[in-house]
């Protein structure tokens, strides 16, 4: 059995089973901070939500946001560009930490 | 093509389990929605099956191997059906490759005397490949088409090359491009000239079009920084489930997910204004269709029984015809919608 089987994403709504009040309200905040045009477009939206899928690794919103990012006009161009400063991002936060690292270093009277 | 050779076609075409899955009728009366014909402001003549490409998409299944072609009684009786009808207003010639037909600028030139609006869904390249088969060159078509006021209608999936390549062929972007800016020498998409380009764009896989408006608007400033072009408008479609495109669905395992989105994205208004209630689409052997996609699935509109063909045209037995649906049609009813003309809603 596959713990990731792209046709549990349909089943979203089935989590309201025991609070479907506090899932309506999620799924109204989804919506209207994903799903509209705002300050952002739907597209850069779209890019953005694509970026974190990959940075969480979530399998269900990659297919979900490269299926939105084609439907709101990016092109595979764009959308590599938006995992490059996620992947970016993720290298930059892992090797700010080597400041910790530096500190650590100090306190040992290594540095 | 013998009767039962093509009734063997027919059920390859529409394969009935699907459209009991994908049923139009039942999602029309659910909606409590009729769709009966408005008007035929638009006859469309699709000329030819012969093109110089052979594009993952096409719902004609056109490639250069196809031989079917409207002969020139055909033509003549599609101008004759134009000049008996002043509500007609509009010629749609597509194909194939229209400029394919050997009897193609006849066609035009007749239609444009006639007063009619005359549109072409020109594929651009033709321009610079020629005729695939006898290896004439179509490189007169900007002039030709200037000189008669042709509206020319042309597909472009992508302001860059990767996704126009990959739906149309190798090298199909660069030749293009030479072909839009030749249109474009000739006064096409200037404003004031009078001479209308519009582009065409479906998306590559198995996914709905972009808004159009923003769509038009990227088209625009992307093609004009890197290429100095210039259009009118941006027309998006959504890729029909039918033929070619339908057989790569299915390879993919992506047919019933594709059907899904569409019936899901039913637009009721969209529906309102789907393309057959205000056209009728010719054949090359002259038979009549609602639609450029019925006819490639040989779906004929029959009046009193018969089959109509331009040769039994009968304006009024049309109007009061009832149009053929079938699971395709969702195509043209989800989100925006989508006609020869774009979106619908």
């Amino acid at each position: 059995m596959d713990y990731y089987d792209p046709k549990d994403l349909k089943r979203f709504s089935e989590i309201g089973k025991f609070g479907q009040e506090l899932m309506k309200k999620f799924f109204d905040y989804y919506n209207a901070a994903t799903g509209e045009d705002g300050a952002l477009t739907k597209r850069e939206k779209a890019l953005i939500a694509l970026a974190v899928a990959h940075v969480k690794k979530c399998p269900y919103c990659i297919d979900a946001y490269t299926t939105q990012c084609l439907e709101t006009g990016a092109d595979p161009e764009q959308m590599t560009e938006a995992l490059h400063v996620a992947a970016s991002m993720e290298a930059g936060i892992t090797l700010i930490h080597g400041i910790q690292m530096h500190n650590a270093l100090e306190k040992q009277g290594a540095l | 093509m013998s009767q039962a050779h093509a009734l063997k076609r027919k059920i390859e075409a529409i394969d009935q389990s699907d459209e009991i899955k994908y049923d139009f009728y039942k999602t029309l009366g659910d909606k409590r929605q009729e769709l009966p014909p408005l008007s035929i402001d638009t006859l469309q003549v699709n000329v030819t099956r012969l093109c110089n490409q052979s594009c993952v998409h096409c719902h004609v299944d056109a490639s250069p191997r196809r031989t079917e072609q409207m002969d020139l009684d055909t033509a003549n009786r599609c101008l004759e059906i134009l000049g008996e009808h002043d509500q007609i207003k509009n010629l749609d010639i597509t194909g194939g490759a229209p400029e394919l037909n050997p009897h193609f600028d006849r066609l035009v030139r007749e239609a444009v005397k006639l007063g009619k609006r005359v549109m072409v869904r020109h594929n651009l390249t033709v321009t610079i490949d020629g005729n695939p088969v006898t290896g004439e060159s179509k490189s007169y078509l900007p002039r030709f088409y200037a000189e008669n006021g042709v509206e020319v209608i042309s597909s472009l999936p992508y302001y860059q090359e990767y996704f126009t390549d990959k739906q149309r062929g190798k090298g199909v972007f660069e030749k293009s491009i030479r072909a839009i800016l030749m249109l474009n020498a000739e006064g096409y998409g200037r404003d004031g000239s009078g001479l209308v380009l519009n582009f065409v764009y479906n998306p590559v896989g198995a996914f709905l079009p972009a808004p159009e408006k923003s769509l038009e608007t990227d088209f625009k400033r992307e093609l004009l920084r890197k290429h100095g072009i210039v259009f009118n408008n941006l027309y998006t479609i959504t890729n029909m489930p039918i033929n070619r495109f339908k057989q790569q669905l299915k390879k993919l395992g992506a047919y019933d997910e594709y059907m899904t989105k569409l019936v899901n994205a039913y637009n009721p208004a969209a529906a309102e204004g789907v393309m057959c209630r205000s056209l009728v689409s010719v054949g090359y052997d002259g038979r009549v269709y609602d639609c450029d996609f019925n006819q490639m699935l040989d779906l004929e509109i029959r009046v009193n029984g018969k089959p109509m063909t331009v040769f039994n045209f009968d304006y009024e037995g049309l109007i009061k015809r009832r149009i053929i649906f079938a699971s395709h049609c969702f195509g043209c009813t989800a989100g925006a919608g989508s006609s020869c003309g774009g979106a619908t809603a």
